[in-house]
């Protein structure tokens, strides 16, 4: 791979934009689709999968020339596993209420297939900088997308922002609640299952409008300069 | 071709090797404070339950396994711990299931008097509705504090029903099966402790639970 396709610049572009894990790998969605019901949940799991993933690829990338290629793929899995489960640990021990709210999705981390995706297709052909930065774009970008869903479904859903933010931050977080409106009985298809996959096509939709925008305005500036070449209106 | 397969073999064990000391060392270093999390957990349920935060680390060791699936509604043993006042006992606190919950068990934690007054009851765990069966939890709405200071006696089973079944407990909008699982998994606890007066003088054996 030439410099130019490991700078920081198009790391951030795929990472966050181009190659989103969430919005265009569509991968990880059972977690996705989960723990998206609050945006505290939301935050948690996606600062999991952010360390999870920075952690394994920066040691996959520091092994890639030591593990021969037959045996890459276990080694992998190991490696992926045992951050999983430092990371469970660590938030069993000191943030025990979110540990408790999102249950059995940190060890389902394991198997969010753009973690050893992001391993196998980046951090095992790249130096450890690189690699570092890949996933710390991926997982960003992972995050973004998971607190964008879930700020839509709390908003729609309770009414509310960053509700019980005090067991991800400590007690002082607390104040970081915002009550938007009151509702009397909550907008269940919001909470529900359901809400979150309507939620991800919207999003997925707006993020092709995006895209298609720009495409567009692309296509209009050469089409203006073709237009001069042959000589039509204006 | 024997050569590279046994070298890849012991390869494989040292990362198996050094992924296992790895995570013994974490699990050494956090297992004291995650133990202290879940007895503050504990602690803190009991608290909301019980009277003037009469629960002690002493309490959580006061505990019998009593199995009863008919009336607390798992097959496996569950937790009675006993709050004592100088040799007497102020007040059973049991953990029960509701096995007739809308979408699965209803895990509680109900605190009674020896002579069947509920003191107070919280919802461990559930799976019901998010928006309408979880106003069970206190968080979410005061309902579970009804059960307060209800008299649990084997001839009032009539009036510990939802209002629509011609009980004295609200049913939530939208949801009537998840309170009548509640309801009736408070009262059957509270029947487990005056059927078997025997439960205050067993010895405590949760030992190995905790």
């Amino acid at each position: 791979m030439s410099d130019n396709a490991n700078s920081i610049r198009e790391l951030a572009v795929q990472g966050l934009w181009r190659n989103n894990p969430g919005l265009v790998q569509l991968l990880g969605l059972c977690p996705l689709l989960a723990v998206t019901g609050t945006i505290t949940n939301a935050l948690g799991l996606g600062m999991a999968t952010l360390l999870v993933l920075l952690g394994s690829n920066v040691v996959v990338s520091l092994v890639r020339t030591v593990v021969p290629s037959e045996i890459r793929i276990p080694v992998f899995v190991l490696i992926i596993a045992s951050f999983v489960t430092v990371v469970q640990l660590l938030m069993n021990a000191y943030t025990f209420g979110l540990y408790q709210s999102l249950g059995i999705f940190i060890p389902l981390i394991v198997t969010n297939c753009a973690i050893i995706g992001r391993a196998e297709a980046f951090a095992s052909k790249n130096a450890v900088l690189p690699s570092a930065i890949d996933a710390l774009m991926m997982g960003l970008g992972f995050m973004l997308v998971l607190v964008a869903l879930g700020a839509m479904r709390e908003i729609l859903g309770q009414g509310t922002l960053f509700d019980g933010a005090d067991l991800l931050l400590g007690d002082w977080a607390a104040v970081l609640r915002i009550e938007l409106f009151a509702l009397d009985t909550q907008f269940l298809l919001a909470m529900l299952p359901p809400g979150a996959f309507i939620g991800m096509g919207l999003l997925i939709a707006l993020k092709n409008l995006i895209d298609a925008r720009l495409q567009q305005r692309q296509t209009e500036a050469a089409g203006i300069t073709r237009a001069r070449v042959t000589g039509t209106a204006q | 071709m024997i050569l590279p397969i046994s070298k890849n073999a012991m390869l494989l064990a040292a990362v198996a090797l050094v992924c296992v000391a790895i995570l013994g060392f974490i699990n050494q270093l956090t297992q004291p404070k995650i133990a202290e999390q879940k007895l503050a957990n504990k602690l803190a349920i009991l608290n909301d339950v019980l009277p003037q935060n009469s629960a002690t680390e002493s309490l959580l060791a006061d505990c019998i396994l009593v199995t009863s699936e008919q009336l607390l509604g798992r097959p496996t043993p569950q937790a009675i711990y006993r709050l004592r006042d100088g040799d007497k006992i102020s007040a059973f606190v049991v953990e029960t299931t509701a096995p007739d919950g809308y979408s699965g068990n209803i895990d509680l934690m109900v605190a009674v008097t020896p002579a069947g007054t509920v003191l107070g009851s919280r919802v461990l765990n559930h799976q019901e509705t998010p928006g309408l069966g979880d106003k069970i939890e206190r968080r979410r709405s005061a309902w579970i504090d009804s059960f307060q200071a209800k008299q649990v006696s084997p001839d009032n089973q009539a009036a510990w029903a939802v209002r629509k079944d011609g009980g004295q407990f609200d049913q939530f909008t939208g949801a009537t099966i998840t309170p009548r699982a509640v309801v009736t998994a408070v009262y059957n606890a509270g029947l487990l402790i005056l059927q078997q007066p025997g439960l205050a003088n067993r010895p405590a054996n949760c030992g190995a639970s905790q």
